[in-house]
């Protein structure tokens, strides 16, 4: 056992990063569906707003998390040259992550929530995830420790940032006094309520939707690319200052509330100074590329790794732009939210899974390729023309709404009512629910190669070879 | 106000603020100034997994001087504006200030517009188009979420074009509505009267708008309703605008009617509640809308 790698929890985490991404982009089209047609909420259980946390929690926490859990563990055997730390945890964090997943696809509809945006799950869940989490942690940090090689791979920093915060961020967010085995209440409240929720709603997405990708990235594109990393000393400046900074940005979303006016500030002047920090990942991966461009002609993993980093730096430099008062000012609560966060999660955690998975799956099952090359073309074009159509009908709908909202007429009053606003905004929710239809297409292409792939072939395991001593 | 319980605080988040910051561009100076040893093209040396390594390109000068200007922005931003603990920013601006301002601006721009109609009574303003334009604006953006776009109002909330006044149709008493607001309050009798007991006064209101219903039931319930339900809504149940108290005779219901939800207005109560809006409207264009809404029943 001790000299060959743990493939079977990769495995497991990687099949189900498929399924969950097959649910979670198919209630997204749904509720974009409903926004499109609001006759489709047909039963409580089956409205907008429980389904709008369901599927934010499951493209993040069940698509993305079971990625971060598959590659994470991957990464850091085959860096370590070293099995993973405790196989009966690293099951435990499986089925236990599992369960969390099936308790919120049962708990959200029924209309449980604790109300805290992207940390809906009630306190019984939380105390499950805080388990698995914390289990995760022991199992991947066990396994840095046994490693062979003297120095910790880059890929393994971010990993590791992404699960002690995570963690750290989970635990303080969910404070709650529990009324009922359904029903709690914050331990915070009001103003420091909302602080502590958006400290957590922005660190998730800076610890779990880019520090844990950025991983993914470290390994999977020199990976693929057969290069070495454009630069040691970018990785050192970038990943400190971008952890670092990351902390400070979450009062940007309470801009003109009642959070005191020093936070608001620090949320937008760290976050502007996050810019640079976040760029240094997108250069280090695309520069990696340097001398082998032509490389992204002929490799579909390559378009899929490559294409992500682009997004990653459109949607990093388009939230500190969003950060500053004035700019948020017009595009707070409108739908260029809703464009920006999914320029992110499709174009950026979204395209680096894929891209990570499709390398991923075929080494699982003792191959070199997934069952059909053309077909991962053929998804990636699908996702990106899917991309492109969403984020640009929320675009054009969020400045719409946004002028819309502060035109004032010769009297001084309103020109719009906001259901006017509303009504303006249907042509581009059809386009969105287009865009969202194809990205989901693009996904259900992918589970049926890694079918394809998983059926012709069989469970494999792979001997650790001994490090290089370079 | 300071929004720090003690001077520790405020000191202890403007330093560590300023030094983070700072710290940040000595980081990156320091580790830019570091000799890159290897030669351009080689490796720092180590390899993972058989083929994984590093090049030690130095970083790009571009980005560094991004990530330079960011810094000197955000230093710069924290002496013009609050950020600081209780520094409130050589500009003087705040949130609140911007509020005002604005707000003075436009009432400076606006308010003749509007001025030049407070004195005007209401009945007259009703006739003016100009008038009528403007207040159908106001009210397209203040009351229509609950009153509906054409005045029609919907459950729970009352119908403005019909001539049924909870508190009043004339203009004094429209214009304090919207001003001050109006709580209305249906207090729930349930537990009094016990679950027969709501049958029966149900059973009886409906008769009072010439509804058919039990005819033994709504004998007692009418005893019930004098003793307990005229108070408000009169003998009669014609209502009593004073107290916002529905007349029950005239087959318009904001709740509901039929026995059903009459029982279970009667067995609950309601709370009704139409928020006051001055200090949101001027005097001036709660005047122009008064005269709106009491154009709406006058068509």
């Amino acid at each position: 056992m001790e000299n060959t790698y743990n493939y079977k929890v990769v495995r497991q985490f990687a099949v189900m990063t498929v399924v969950w991404g097959v649910v979670g982009m198919l209630v997204g089209v749904i509720i974009a569906a409903q926004l499109m047609w609001p006759e489709l909420n047909l039963a409580p259980w089956l409205s907008y707003g429980r389904l709008r946390p369901l599927h934010t929690n499951a493209v993040i926490f069940a698509f993305g998390g079971c990625a971060l859990f598959a590659t994470s563990y991957y990464v850091v055997q085959r860096t370590s040259h070293a099995r993973l730390f405790c196989d009966r945890l690293a099951a435990f964090t499986f089925w236990g992550w599992q369960a969390v997943i099936v308790l919120a696809a049962v708990t959200l509809p029924l209309g449980i929530t604790s109300g805290k945006e992207y940390a809906e799950l009630e306190w019984p869940i939380d105390i499950l995830i805080a388990l698995v989490w914390v289990a995760y942690a022991v199992v991947f940090f066990g396994t840095l420790y046994k490693r062979k090689t003297r120095h910790i791979y880059v890929a393994n920093w971010f990993f590791g940032a992404f699960i002690l915060t995570v963690a750290i961020l989970h635990i303080v967010n969910s404070a709650a006094v529990p009324a009922t085995l359904f029903k709690s209440y914050s331990a915070y409240a009001g103003a420091q309520d909302a602080m502590v929720q958006w400290w957590y709603g922005h660190n998730a997405v800076g610890f779990f939707l880019t520090a844990g990708f950025l991983g993914m990235m470290y390994y999977f594109i020199p990976k693929q690319a057969g290069r070495p990393i454009y630069s040691y000393r970018l990785s050192v400046v970038h990943f400190w200052a971008l952890i670092f900074t990351y902390m400070w940005a979450g009062p940007h979303h309470l801009h003109y509330t009642a959070l005191p006016e020093w936070a608001q500030s620090l949320g937008m002047v760290f976050s502007l100074i996050l810019l640079a920090p976040s760029w240094g990942g997108m250069i280090n991966g695309i520069m990696t590329l340097s001398g082998a461009w032509h490389k992204l002609r002929e490799d579909p993993i390559l378009k899929f790794l490559i294409v992500s980093l682009s997004f990653y730096g459109m949607s990093t430099f388009e939230g500190p732009m969003m950060s500053i008062k004035t700019v948020n000012s017009l595009s707070h609560y409108t739908d260029w939210t809703i464009g920006h966060v999914h320029s992110g999660a499709l174009g950026w955690v979204g395209l680096i899974s894929m891209g990570s998975l499709y390398y991923l799956i075929p080494r699982l099952f003792g191959r070199t390729e997934m069952h059909s090359v053309r077909a991962i073309n053929l998804h990636f074009w699908i996702a990106t023309v899917g991309i492109v159509l969403y984020i640009a009908a929320m675009w054009i709908a969020g400045v719409m709404q946004g002028l819309m909202w502060r035109a004032v007429g010769e009297d001084g009053t309103l020109t719009y009512t906001f259901v006017e606003s509303v009504k303006a905004t249907y042509p581009f929710y059809a386009v969105r629910l287009l865009g969202g239809l194809l990205y989901l297409t693009g996904m259900l292409v992918m589970a049926w190669n890694v079918f394809m792939t998983a059926m012709s072939s069989k469970p494999a395991e792979a001997a650790i070879p001994a490090p290089a001593h370079a | 106000m300071s929004q720090f319980t003690s001077g520790f605080w405020d000191l202890y988040i403007s330093i560590i603020t300023v030094v983070s910051i700072i710290a940040c561009a000595v980081f990156l100076s320091s580790q830019s100034r570091k000799k890159v040893t290897a030669d351009k093209g080689s490796t720092t040396g180590h390899t993972w997994d058989e083929d994984l390594a590093e090049y030690n390109n130095p970083l790009p000068g571009w980005w560094r001087w991004l990530f330079y200007i960011t810094i000197a922005f955000g230093l710069t931003y924290l002496v013009l504006y609050p950020g600081l603990g209780s520094w409130r920013g050589t500009l003087g601006w705040s949130q609140v200030s911007q509020l005002e301002d604005e707000l003075a601006k436009a009432e400076l721009q606006y308010g003749p517009l509007y001025e030049r109609f407070s004195k005007v009574p209401v009945p007259e303003l009703a006739k003016n188009p100009e008038a009528l334009a403007m207040g159908q604006k106001l009210f397209l953006n203040t009351c229509a979420q609950c009153h509906a776009s054409d005045g029609g109002g919907s459950r729970g909330f009352p119908n403005l074009t019909d001539q049924d006044w909870l508190y009043g149709g004339t203009p004094e008493a429209i214009e304090a509505s919207i001003a001050n607001g109006r709580n209305g309050v249906m207090p729930p009798w349930g537990p009094a009267l016990g679950e027969e007991g709501v049958k029966n006064v149900a059973a009886y209101v409906v008769t009072l708008s010439g509804g058919a219903s039990d005819s033994i039931r709504a004998s007692k319930g009418r005893e019930i309703f004098q003793t307990t339900c005229a108070a408000c809504h009169g003998p009669d149940g014609h209502g009593n605008q004073a107290l916002g108290a529905p007349n029950l005779s005239d087959k318009i219901w904001l709740h509901g009617g039929g026995e059903q939800a009459i029982a279970d207005t009667v067995a609950r109560g309601r709370a009704s509640q139409m928020p006051a809006h001055k200090g949101l409207l001027s005097p001036a264009k709660i005047h122009l809308l008064a005269a709106y809404v009491y154009s709406l029943s006058r068509k």
